[in-house]
C-alpha cells in the first residue's frame, strides 16, 4: 500500500494512468487492424523518450534537443543485431563477400567492422541497448553539469551532438548503411518479425515495456529523489548547500533519460524493421520534446498521450493536408509553449481550471521584464 | 592525405579552400553577430535565426525579380538596395515576432528557443508556398560575376571578396554602433543591470525589441550575402543555424571579436577539411572538435569576466 | 597540533582577486567552539566575500580554511556541507512549494547520494528530528503549510531550521534579521543564542543592536582586510573602528 501511494500519490494519477493503460492495451488492440496497431507501436516506442524529458525537462529543469542521439544509438545496436541475422553467408551467396550486410559488400568492404563482431550475440545486444546510450549520456551529463552548463548552453550544445551523429551515420555508408540505414530486417533469432502475428506480440511487449517504464518514472518523481529534483530547478544553490551533489543528481536524470530512449529505439527497430540517421537529427529531436510538451512536460501519462495524439495527427494530416501540417504543428507550439506551459495535462491539474487559465492567459499579454541574462555565467 | 599533393598544389588548395572558407566565414559572421546580439541582450536563443537570414535572400531574389521585369536598366546597381531592403524586412518581421511572442517569454529563456523553432516551421512552409520547393538564385549583377586570377592555378572570385567586405564592413559598424552610439550604450547598461537601467529611466522593452530586430535585420544581410554565393530554399537558414550557435557560443557569447575569431575558425576548418575529407565528415570533424572544447571550456574562447557568481 | 587551542574553524591568510581587485586579502580568522563570532563591516568590505570564500562558493586565491585541522579549500561545495559547515543565503531561499515539513526533510543528511534519494523512508526518528527542529524555530504548528505563503520572518526562520536539520558544526548566516519586525529580531537573536549552545555561528550583521545582543566575538573589515577583532566592548571603543564607521 505504501508503494503504491509511492507511485501515485493522488487518485487522480492512478485512474489517468489506468485510463492510458486500458486504452492501448485493450481498447486499441480491439479496434484497430494490425497494421494501424503496429503503428501506434511505432509512436509508443517515441513514449519512451518522452518519459524520459518528462523526468530531464519537466522535472528538472534540462532541455536537451538531442534525446534523438540516444533513441538512435539503442535503435542501431538492435538493427546491428538483426542486420546480422539477415546476413548469414547462405542469404547473401550472391555477394562478392558473402557473409557481411549488403550495404557493407556495395561499400567493397570485404570484412566485417571489428565494432560489429560483438552484435552476433542478443545478450550483448540487449546489454548495449541500455549501455551505450546510458554511457554517452553519462559522459556528455558529467562533463557539462560539472562545469554548471545547464540552460540554454545545453541544448545547443545537445542539439549539436545530434547534428554530429546523425551527419556522421550519414557519411560513413560502408560501416553504419549510410542515409538509407540499416533496413531489410526480417528475423529475430529466427522468429519472422514481419509476421501480422509477431507485430501483435511485439507491440503488447512494447506496451507492457512502456507502462513498466512510466511506472518506474513515476517512483523517481514521488520519492525524495522526485523532490530534490524540483528542488535543483527551482532552487540550485540551495540544494547544493543543503549537502546534494547537483551535478551528480542531473547527471543520473540524464543518464535515465538516455537509457529510456535507447530502449525506446530499440523497439522501434523491432516493430518498423528499419533504422536510418534521419531519425536522430535535430529536426526528429526536437519532435520528441514537442510530443513532451503538448502532452504536458510535467505529467508522465500526459507525455505519453501526447505523444500518441501529436503523432495521430501528424499521420491524419501530412497525408490529407501536406502543406497545412507545418503550420499547424508550429503554431501548435508557440500555442502550448506561450499559453499552456505545462500541456495537455495542465489542464486537468487544479491551479488548471479555466479560471485560472483565463487570467494567466490575461497577465501573459503584459509584458514580463526578463531578467538580466549573466553572460559570465553558462549555467542557467 | 597530404602526400599525394606536390607543395605547389597543396598551397594552392590551401589558398582556394581558405578563400572559400572566407565567404562561409562571412555568412557565419553575419549570423554569429546578429544571434550574439539576441543572445547576449535577452539570454534568449531565436531558432528562427536561420528562417530570418533565408527571408534576406528571398528578400534579394524578389527584388531582382522585379528589377529585372520593370527595371532592367537599374540591373547593375538594385543589389546594393537589395541588401538595405533585406535588412529592413528582416528587421521589421524582427520587431513584429518580438512585439507578439518573445517579449511574454523573457523569463523563460527555454520556452522561447522552442517557441521560435515553432516560428521557424511556420516561416520554412510560408516560403514553401509562396516561393516553391525548389532552390531560387536572384540575377546578380556582371560585376559581381568572374574572378580576379592572381597566379597560375589559383583564382579569387569577386563576390567571395564582396561578400568578405560586407561581412566586415557590417562587424565594423557593429562594433562603432555598440560603443559609440547612444542606443549602444543603453544597450549595454540593460545587460548589465537591467533593474538599474530601468530605473535611470531607460526604455528596457524598447532597448529589447530594438536589440531584437537589429539582430534579426542583420540576418538579413547574411541572406543577401548568403545569395552570392549559393541558391536560396526554404531550409536553407536552418542548414546553418547550429554553426552559427556554436560560432556564438564558442566566441564566447555576446563576444564580438570572439564571435568574429571563432566564426573564422570554424569556417576555416570546415572548408580546409572539406577538401580532404569526403563527404560530411569534414563537417562532422569540425563541429566534433567544437563540441569536445566546449564541454571543457564551457565560457568559450574569450568569456566576459563579471565580478562574483 | 601546532595550535595552543582547538578551534573549530581556523582561516589563514585567506585572499580572493577579481581581475586584480583583492575583494578579500590577508584574512585571518579563528572561530571557538559554541560560539557566536559576528563579522560587521561598511557596505563592500567583503563579508559576504568571506563566507563565500568558507563554503566554496568562490574559490580562494590563497590562503587556506581549516575545519577542525581539515583543508576545505579546493573542495567541492557539497563536501564542504557534508563535512559540516551549513551556509544560510541572504536571502531566504526555500522550497515555496514544499510544506514546512518536506522542507525540513530534505535537508535531513540521511539519503543524500542518489540511491539514498531514491529509497529514503522517513523513519520515526527522522519524523521527531523534524518536530524538534520546527519546535526551534517555532514553526511546530506550521508542518503542513506550504512554504511560500510563511511570513517573511517565518521564512528566514525556516532556512535556519533546515540548516539545523544537516546538523552542522558551524551554521554561517548572511544578515538574517534584514527586514524582520523588532518583535521577530528580539526572537532571531534568542534562537541564535539557542542554537549556539551546542555548534557555532558565523555571522554577518549591520545592525549594531543587534549585534549587541547575541556577540560573543566581533569582527570588523573594511575594505577586505580586518580592521580589529574582540569583544563587542573592545571593538566599538577601538578608534581605528570608530573612524571607519563615522567617516561614513
Amino acid at each position: 500500500m505504501a508503494f503504491f501511494r509511492t507511485l501515485f500519490k493522488t487518485r487522480g494519477e492512478a485512474v489517468s494512468f489506468a485510463c492510458f493503460a486500458l486504452l492501448v492495451l485493450v481498447i486499441l488492440p480491439l479496434a484497430l487492424p494490425v497494421f494501424r496497431l503496429n503503428l501506434v507501436g511505432k509512436y509508443l516506442s517515441y513514449g519512451f523518450v518522452v518519459i524520459g524529458l518528462v523526468l530531464l525537462w519537466g522535472r528538472c529543469g534540462i532541455l536537451s534537443l538531442g534525446q534523438g542521439v540516444f533513441f538512435g544509438l539503442g535503435g542501431y545496436c538492435m538493427a546491428m543485431f538483426l542486420k546480422l541475422e539477415a546476413s548469414d553467408p547462405v542469404t547473401t551467396a550472391i555477394q562478392s563477400t558473402p557473409g557481411i550486410p549488403d550495404f557493407m559488400d556495395w561499400n567493397q568492404l570485404t570484412a566485417l567492422p571489428k565494432f560489429w563482431e560483438p552484435f552476433h550475440s542478443f545478450p550483448f545486444t540487449v546489454l548495449a541497448i541500455f549501455v551505450v546510450p546510458g554511457l554517452v549520456a553519462f559522459l556528455i551529463g558529467w562533463a557539462m553539469f560539472r562545469r554548471r552548463v545547464g540552460g540554454v548552453y545545453f541544448a545547443i550544445i545537445t542539439q549539436a551532438i545530434a547534428l554530429i551523429l546523425s551527419l556522421g551515420i550519414d557519411g560513413n555508408q560502408g560501416y553504419t548503411g549510410g542515409r538509407n540505414g540499416i533496413t531489410d530486417l526480417r528475423t529475430l533469432m529466427g522468429w519472422d518479425i514481419r509476421s501480422e502475428h509477431a507485430q501483435q506480440v511485439l507491440y503488447f511487449i512494447c506496451v507492457l515495456l512502456l507502462l513498466g517504464s512510466a511506472l518506474f518514472a513515476k517512483y523517481i518523481i514521488n520519492t525524495r529523489f522526485g523532490r530534490v529534483l524540483m528542488a535543483v530547478r527551482d532552487q540550485e544553490e540551495r540544494v547544493r548547500f543543503s549537502g546534494y551533489d547537483v551535478a551528480m543528481i542531473r547527471t543520473f536524470t540524464f543518464t535515465v533519460a538516455a537509457m529510456l530512449a535507447g530502449l525506446g529505439g530499440a523497439l522501434f527497430v523491432l516493430q518498423v524493421g528499419f533504422m536510418s540517421p534521419s531519425l536522430i537529427g535535430i529536426v526528429p529531436s526536437i519532435e520528441l520534446v514537442i510530443f513532451a510538451a503538448v502532452g504536458g512536460r510535467l505529467s508522465v501519462v500526459g507525455a505519453m498521450v501526447g505523444c500518441l495524439l501529436v503523432n495521430f495527427s501528424k499521420s491524419a494530416f501530412s497525408e490529407a493536408y501536406p502543406d497545412l501540417w507545418l503550420y499547424l504543428m508550429g503554431g501548435t507550439f508557440i500555442a502550448v509553449v506561450m499559453f499552456f506551459p505545462d500541456g495537455l495535462a495542465g489542464l486537468f491539474t487544479k491551479s488548471g481550471t479555466i479560471k485560472t487559465r483565463a487570467t494567466a492567459l490575461l497577465s501573459r499579454f503584459r509584458p514580463a521584464s526578463p531578467s538580466t541574462p549573466n553572460a559570465s555565467q553558462p549555467a542557467k | 592525405m597530404f602526400s599525394e599533393y606536390t607543395t605547389e598544389e597543396l598551397q594552392n588548395i590551401f589558398m582556394m579552400q581558405g578563400f572559400s572558407g572566407l565567404s562561409l566565414f562571412s555568412v557565419l559572421l553575419l549570423m554569429g553577430l546578429g544571434l550574439a546580439l539576441i543572445f547576449g541582450q535577452m539570454g534568449v536563443i531565436n531558432m528562427a535565426h536561420g528562417e530570418f537570414m533565408a527571408l534576406g535572400a528571398y528578400t534579394v531574389y524578389f527584388c531582382s525579380t522585379l528589377t529585372e521585369q520593370y527595371a532592367p536598366a537599374f540591373g547593375p546597381y538594385y543589389f546594393i538596395c537589395a541588401i538595405g531592403i533585406a535588412f529592413l524586412v528582416c528587421a521589421l518581421v524582427g520587431a513584429l515576432v518580438e512585439f507578439l511572442m518573445i517579449r511574454h517569454l523573457y523569463h523563460r529563456p527555454l520556452d522561447t528557443l522552442l517557441a521560435t523553432w515553432g516560428l521557424s516551421l511556420i516561416m520554412q512552409q510560408t516560403y514553401r508556398s509562396l516561393f516553391g520547393a525548389r532552390e531560387v538564385t536572384p540575377t546578380l549583377p556582371e560585376w559581381l560575376m568572374g574572378s580576379f586570377n592572381l597566379k597560375e592555378g589559383l583564382d579569387i572570385p569577386i563576390n567571395g571578396v564582396f561578400v568578405l567586405c560586407l561581412a566586415l564592413l557590417v562587424t565594423l559598424v557593429m562594433i562603432l554602433f555598440m560603443y559609440k552610439s547612444k542606443f549602444g550604450l543603453r544597450l549595454r547598461a540593460t545587460v548589465q543591470n537591467r533593474k538599474m537601467s530601468s530605473a535611470v529611466g531607460i526604455n528596457t522593452g524598447k532597448v529589447d525589441r530594438l536589440a531584437f530586430s537589429l539582430g534579426c535585420g542583420i540576418a538579413g544581410i547574411a541572406g543577401a550575402a548568403f545569395t552570392t554565393i549559393g541558391s536560396t530554399g526554404p531550409d536553407s537558414g536552418s542548414r546553418y543555424i547550429v554553426d552559427a550557435f556554436l560560432v556564438v557560443v564558442f566566441g564566447g557569447a555576446a563576444n564580438m571579436l570572439g564571435c568574429v575569431a571563432s566564426a573564422f575558425g570554424i569556417a576555416q576548418a570546415q572548408s580546409i577539411l572539406e577538401f580532404f575529407l569526403e563527404g560530411t565528415k569534414g563537417k562532422v570533424a569540425t563541429l566534433l572538435v567544437i563540441v569536445i572544447a566546449l564541454m571543457f571550456r564551457p565560457q568559450g574562447l574569450f568569456p566576459s569576466k563579471v565580478r562574483g557568481h | 597540533m601546532s595550535t595552543p587551542k582547538d578551534y573549530v574553524l581556523e582561516v589563514e591568510d585567506l585572499g580572493v582577486s577579481f581581475d586584480g581587485f583583492k575583494a578579500v586579502d590577508g584574512f585571518n580568522f579563528y572561530l571557538d567552539a559554541n560560539t557566536v563570532h559576528v563579522i560587521i563591516g561598511p557596505n563592500g568590505a567583503g563579508k559576504t566575500t568571506v563566507l563565500d570564500l568558507i563554503c566554496g562558493k568562490t574559490k580562494a586565491t590563497s590562503g587556506s580554511v581549516k575545519f577542525k585541522g581539515k583543508e576545505m579549500r579546493g573542495m567541492r561545495e557539497y563536501r564542504i556541507v557534508r563535512a559540516g559547515i551549513g551556509r544560510k543565503f541572504q536571502n531566504p531561499s526555500i522550497y515555496e512549494n514544499l510544506t514546512v515539513l518536506e522542507n525540513l526533510e530534505i535537508s535531513h543528511p540521511a539519503g543524500r547520494g542518489i540511491f539514498g534519494c531514491l529509497l529514503f523512508r522517513r523513519t520515526p526518528a527522522i519524523q521527531q528530528q523534524i518536530e524538534s527542529t520546527a519546535a526551534q524555530i517555532g514553526l511546530q504548528d506550521k508542518l503542513d503549510t506550504e512554504a511560500g505563503i510563511l511570513s517573511h520572518g517565518q521564512k528566514q526562520w525556516l532556512e535556519i531550521g533546515m540548516l539545523l536539520m544537516q546538523e552542522p558544526e558551524i551554521i554561517m548566516l548572511d544578515e538574517p534579521v534584514a527586514g524582520m519586525s523588532v518583535r521577530e529580531r528580539t526572537e532571531t537573536a534568542a534562537l541564535i543564542r539557542r542554537i549556539s549552545a551546542n555548534r557555532s555561528v558565523i555571522v554577518i550583521e549591520h545592525d549594531m543592536e543587534f549585534v549587541r545582543e547575541i556577540a560573543d566575538r566581533v569582527t570588523v573589515m573594511h575594505l577586505g582586510q580586518i580592521l580589529s577583532e574582540g569583544s563587542m566592548e573592545k571593538v566599538s571603543t577601538d578608534p581605528k573602528v570608530i573612524e571607519v564607521y563615522i567617516g561614513h
